[in-house]
């Protein structure tokens, strides 16, 4: 299919929407009714045509929109792009990685040329022709990295693997939850999650790290996470936490189906050819609790996680404040019916709202 | 006394232990303020370290109380000098000249042994040649996430930052490339309703 670039914005007047044909592919994270970290992680190898685990880098409508939305975070901010200086080859690796996957997944999008070193790559969508050399920086207008990451939706951890770890090397980080890359880089796997409550008592740190350091060349893998945004904001980092933050205060039970959002990030692992580093995107989803409680499985089985979820998780999640209303609004659309398994919407066989 | 016993954190958050004695060709000690009194012990528990160590100290408010006894270990070099930053050339000359074989101690506040740390292993040096202990202050050195300034010596919670004037609270979250602490905006939102400052570890 042909995909309608939407001209939105994602900060200010905030005019981001999802299209029907976004909220039915929405990668709704939940499974069951409730919620615990796990280490929940699968092969990436395709999914249902049409769904986001389709392609390798899942392209949509809010694309062109997303990569002006992350040019404006890194004018404002070049920290936000970083590589150590060993991490020069991994951004290599990760270049070849997103052109060739794009131009084999999207060829009416994106063109591959390769004539040895000699490269040349068309971005249809953003306008982009450019011929250069593979593996010489001085061709590119910025590292290989920075380069193909401000054509990529989605967050981007590189990562070195060495001494029995993975160490945030390198990274392009502006649609985040509440994390700082500039902060984190040179971290190892333990020290870049130490702020996470309860899963590394679970045990759940020590085995993910060891199906990440696994991870072969050609069987990448992924997993879903999920946090709550209010306003549909893709800057939800830190650095910027003084002036997204009091946006958390302008929820009233009136806005609120408009305004909270669900954030679901498809993070995804690929291993890295040359370097042997690991790639690590993480792709935020966003969808407007009005728009998710269309789908009958997915309202019945939103309040059940939010209003059980432990709440450590609420705190670190930062929504503790409008827990309570986001439960009241999203109890409205649960009549007590069964679920049925996994995530999918299953709009044909699920019951609609009782009322 | 000068010892504290920090309470069991996060992993990110570094764990500080105590010097000991270790054969070595040579050995390179950093210390501020009450990070005298490691050396000290240190002296004490072999004496012939001396001979082949370079002292580099930075007394700070501890003024005078401690140069006396430090000249008196007669180590091959001592170095007295006014603040960390002052020396980072010398050290940094220091650790480009070292040999295999080098033993360097880092005792006295988490911002002097984070930055030294930060030093020897860009340095090369392994992790397995480097000890630390914790003397003095509790102070922290903080980075604010907003504007990237490092505020140091922080004795309370939350704080105002030195550069951009946000009131920000004290994580526990640690970067070892910052040697520092993270800062975060205490009042974002709810802008104004800033908690009184509680001293650390109080
Ligand atoms: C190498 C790839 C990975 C990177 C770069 C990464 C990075 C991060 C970062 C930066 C955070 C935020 C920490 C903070 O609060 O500052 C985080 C959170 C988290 N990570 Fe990872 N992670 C990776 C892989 C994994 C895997 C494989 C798992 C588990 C199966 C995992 C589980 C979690 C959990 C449970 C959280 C808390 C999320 C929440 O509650 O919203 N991570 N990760």
């Amino acid at each position: 299919m042909t995909i309608q670039f939407n001209d939105e914005t994602f900060r200010d007047d905030y005019t981001f929407r999802n299209s029907q044909w976004a909220i039915d592919r929405f990668p709704f994270p939940f499974h069951e009714d409730s919620y615990m970290y796990s280490v929940n992680m699968e092969q990436h190898q395709g999914g249902p045509a049409g769904s986001i685990f389709e392609k390798r880098f899942d392209v949509d409508e809010h694309y062109v929109s997303e990569m002006r939305d992350r040019a404006l975070v890194l004018a404002e901010d070049p920290l936000r792009c970083q590589s150590l200086p060993h991490m020069t080859l991994a951004g290599w690796d990760l270049l070849e990685l997103i052109m060739v996957s794009k131009s084999e997944d999207y060829p009416d999008l994106f063109e591959l040329h390769r004539d040895g070193d000699r490269w040349h790559w068309i971005n249809r969508p953003l306008g982009i022709d450019q011929k250069f050399t593979f593996m010489d920086e001085a061709t590119l207008p910025y590292g290989p990295m920075e380069y193909i990451t401000r054509q990529t939706q989605g967050d981007f951890a590189v990562l070195d693997q060495r001494d029995e770890n993975l160490w945030m090397d390198a990274g392009i980080v502006t649609t985040q939850a509440d994390w700082s890359l500039d902060f984190d880089i040179g971290m190892n796997f333990f020290e870049w999650h130490a702020p996470v409550p309860l899963a590394a008592e679970m045990g759940i740190f020590k085995r993910a790290l060891k199906f990440l350091m696994n991870i072969q060349q050609g069987a990448p893998a992924r997993r879903l996470n999920w946090t709550m945004t209010v306003n549909p904001r893709l800057d939800t980092s830190p650095e910027n936490y003084h002036k997204w933050g009091p946006q958390k205060m302008t929820l009233t039970p009136e806005n609120i189906g408009r305004k909270q959002h669900l954030r679901v990030e498809l993070q995804t692992f690929f291993r890295l050819p040359r370097s042997n580093g690991l790639v690590f995107p993480i792709r935020c989803y966003l969808i407007a609790l009005e728009d998710l409680v269309t789908v009958p499985k997915w309202g019945r089985r939103l309040h059940r996680v939010i209003r059980d979820l432990p709440e450590e998780l609420a705190e670190y999640k930062g929504f503790t404040a409008n827990r309570a209303m986001i439960v009241d609004y999203l109890s409205k659309f649960d009549d007590g019916l069964p679920t049925s398994d996994g995530i999918w919407p299953d709009k044909d066989t699920e019951p609609p709202l009782q009322v | 006394m000068s010892t504290f016993e920090f309470p069991p954190s996060i992993t990110s958050r570094p764990v500080w232990g105590k010097l000991e004695p270790r054969a070595g060709k040579s050995h390179l000690m950093i210390a501020d303020a009450e990070g005298a009194e490691a050396l000290l012990k240190l002296a004490q528990a072999d004496g012939s370290l001396m001979t082949k160590a370079h002292i580099m100290y930075f007394p700070g408010e501890t003024g005078d109380t401690y140069i006396g006894k430090l000249e008196e270990l007669a180590p091959a070099q001592l170095y007295i000098g006014p603040s960390y930053e002052a020396a980072v050339p010398r050290l940094r000359r220091t650790l480009a000249g070292a040999h295999m074989g080098l033993q360097v101690y880092l005792t006295g506040t988490e911002s002097l042994m984070g930055q030294a740390m930060r030093e020897a292993t860009d340095a090369g040096i392994p992790h397995t040649a480097i000890q630390t202990e914790h003397r003095g202050s509790v102070a922290r050195r903080m980075q604010c996430v907003h504007c990237k300034g490092i505020t140091e010596n922080v004795m309370t919670d939350p704080f105002v930052c030195s550069h951009c004037g946000l009131n920000l609270f004290v994580r526990d979250h640690y970067s070892r490339r910052h040697a520092a602490f993270q800062g975060v905006c205490v009042d974002a939102e709810d802008p104004g309703n800033v908690p009184p400052p509680v001293e650390l570890y109080s």
